[in-house]
């Protein structure tokens, strides 16, 4: 798919994201870890993106239907998975106004 | 369209989904951060249709692909949309598990294609795959069970239980080194057959309170099966957010576990190990005092300052809203008001504090172990509502109990202590708490988002 890739650019990347990963996540504010997890969930829903490839490569009907059955259990994953972790989201979003309503008020 | 293009557009959607984590490092940027996330998701599936793969050519099939994802949008918007947010726990397990479960999918048909073509390392990210996804879909239907209360959430364990899961996993690593060596189609039957036995039995042991360290590891095994599918199918994209899920996964896992002060293997096998908990001593007649909620509102309505102590009791009573009507009415009064949120507190990591956010409470109010524990000493009232073992000093004082070394939130220092509990029964880990025996300490039976409502009125009537 990326064509032309060996595999020690493969494992270089894989060895890179490994440390972005780690720096990335172990900034998450600890309030945030329900939508950190479901976030993480939706991004690996990205494997659509190879279900679709595989069966849009399948010949013979077992392919075609396990390659389907990917498809859908990807999508739903990752359609879900970002719809749901934005609700948690809005959620922490929305109380933003009364508490500064209220930081401007003791501020008076 | 043409190949570097296409990787570039990869590169971009990889880019996003780093900036959707990175958008969570607070609560204001976090709703940015996952549309963003959203959008190089859908860059990414939108693209894949234009590109034709040199070796491969365009992609086939496409009515039937386009059906199956708009099938798969039906199912899973609803889901996300209706799920209550204390049932959150159980649909990420499920969201998980069929992300697990795809990329095993993805995997076995791609080693099909590949067929005599696969190379040595092909075979070996194939058989990760397989093994580690099937593992984490099992898995995951099976918290998902649990959690959904389909059944038990007790711990289910059976005679020769470990050495049934040692065995199989014998078979399982066996079942890979097969697959390895034969590379056919039979072996790799076998080996997803194993594999989703083993994700069964894997989770069985694990009792309700320790399902937040599931959901984490299965996470970070999801994570990883699709970073290793990303290998086979050498998609830069795939093995970016794969191996990031894959961290985000391993750190919650290792939060949790210190957190509960247990090695992650104690947690996960530890229901084989464990021995029956002693008879509880004789405390059992020990007098308690229990109070009446207009006992418990005087109390409240004297303090100047109150931490209320969050458990999944909680949840269970659906009690957040009249957690937080409460504690808007103390506020009124001038009283000094703040959630003490432990770590495992609900069943998975954070979930206290979004079910709280689902009732409004500013978020600036949940404050963290290590921010509220100092302040304990300078705290009149600690309002525990539906939590026990959190707040269990025998984590400090009694070594050899099960939850001895947890790290716990300090209540027994605030001057008075009031518990909301059903009923005397010790918390999950089944170990007496001595505070409630405590002089300071105030008990106020019953459910609770009943007594909660009661406190509020006699509150409202003083």
């Amino acid at each position: 798919m990326t064509p032309g890739l060996s595999a020690i650019a493969l494992l270089s990347i894989f060895v890179l994201a490994v440390f972005v990963g780690f720096e990335v996540v172990s900034k998450v504010s600890t309030t945030l870890h329900t939508p950190l997890m479901s976030g993480a969930n939706a991004i690996h829903g990205v494997i659509l993106v190879g279900a679709i490839i595989v069966a849009g490569h399948s010949d013979s009907a077992l392919s075609l239907t396990l390659s389907i059955t990917a498809v859908v259990l990807a999508t739903i994953n990752m359609v879900g998975g970002f719809v749901v972790t934005d609700r948690m989201l809005e959620m922490f979003k929305a109380k933003k106004k009364p508490a500064t309503a209220t930081a401007s008020k003791e501020a008076k | 369209m043409n190949s570097n293009l296409y990787s570039v557009i990869g590169l971009i959607a990889a880019v996003c989904f780093i900036l959707a984590l990175k958008g969570l490092s607070s609560p204001k940027g976090a709703r940015r951060g996952n549309i963003i996330g959203a959008i190089g998701a859908t860059i990414a599936t939108v693209v894949v249709f234009f590109y034709n793969d040199p070796a491969e050519g365009g992609l086939k099939n496409l009515p039937l692909i386009l059906g199956a994802i708009l099938f798969g949008v039906i199912i899973g918007v609803p889901a996300a949309r209706k799920v209550q947010m204390t049932a959150m726990p159980q649909l990420v397990a499920l969201f998980n598990g069929v992300g697990g479960g795809a990329a095993a999918l993805v995997s076995i048909v791609e080693y099909l294609h590949l067929g005599e073509k696969a190379s040595g390392g092909a075979i070996g990210a194939t058989v990760f795959t397989v093994l580690v996804g099937c593992i984490s879909f099992t898995g995951s239907v099976l918290t998902f069970l649990k959690l959904q209360e389909l059944m038990t959430t007790r711990p289910v364990v059976f005679p020769g239980g470990r050495v049934l899961i040692a065995l199989l996993l014998l078979a399982v690593l066996g079942a890979a080194g097969w697959v390895a060596v034969d590379q056919g189609s039979n072996s790799l039957l076998v080996l997803t057959v194993l594999s989703l036995a083993f994700g069964i039995l894997f989770v069985l042991p694990v009792g309700g309170a320790d399902v937040p360290i599931v959901i984490s590891l299965l996470n970070a095994f999801t994570g990883l099966t699709v970073a290793a599918t990303g290998y086979v199918l050498d998609s830069t994209l795939l093995l970016v957010a794969g191996t990031l899920v894959g961290a985000s996964g391993t750190i919650l896992t290792r939060l949790m576990a210190s957190a509960m002060g247990r090695p992650i293997l104690g947690i996960l096998f530890g229901a084989f190990t464990a021995t029956p908990q002693a008879a509880l001593s004789a405390a059992d007649a020990r007098p308690v005092k229990s109070g009446s909620p207009d006992d418990v509102a005087i109390l409240l309505a004297y303090a100047r300052r109150v931490v209320i102590v969050p458990g999944f009791g909680l949840a269970v009573a659906q009690a957040q809203h009249t957690v937080r009507e409460l504690a808007d009415l103390l506020t009124a009064k001038g009283v000094e008001v703040a959630y003490g949120i432990h770590p495992v507190a609900g069943r998975m990591p954070g979930h206290m504090n979004v079910l709280l956010a689902e009732a409004n409470v500013p978020y600036e109010q949940l404050k963290e172990m290590e921010e509220v524990n100092p302040t304990f000493s300078q705290t009149d009232v600690a309002l525990v509502v539906g939590a026990n073992d959190v707040v269990n000093p025998a984590a400090k004082t009694t070594p050899g109990c099960p939850i001895y070394g947890m790290p716990i939130l300090d209540v027994d220092q605030a001057t008075n202590v009031i518990f909301l509990k059903r009923s005397m029964r010790p918390g999950f880990a089944g170990i007496e708490n001595e505070l409630l025996y405590e002089p300071g300490t105030t008990l106020l039976f019953g459910d609770a988002k009943d007594s909660l409502t009661k406190v509020v009125s006699a509150l409202k009537a003083f």
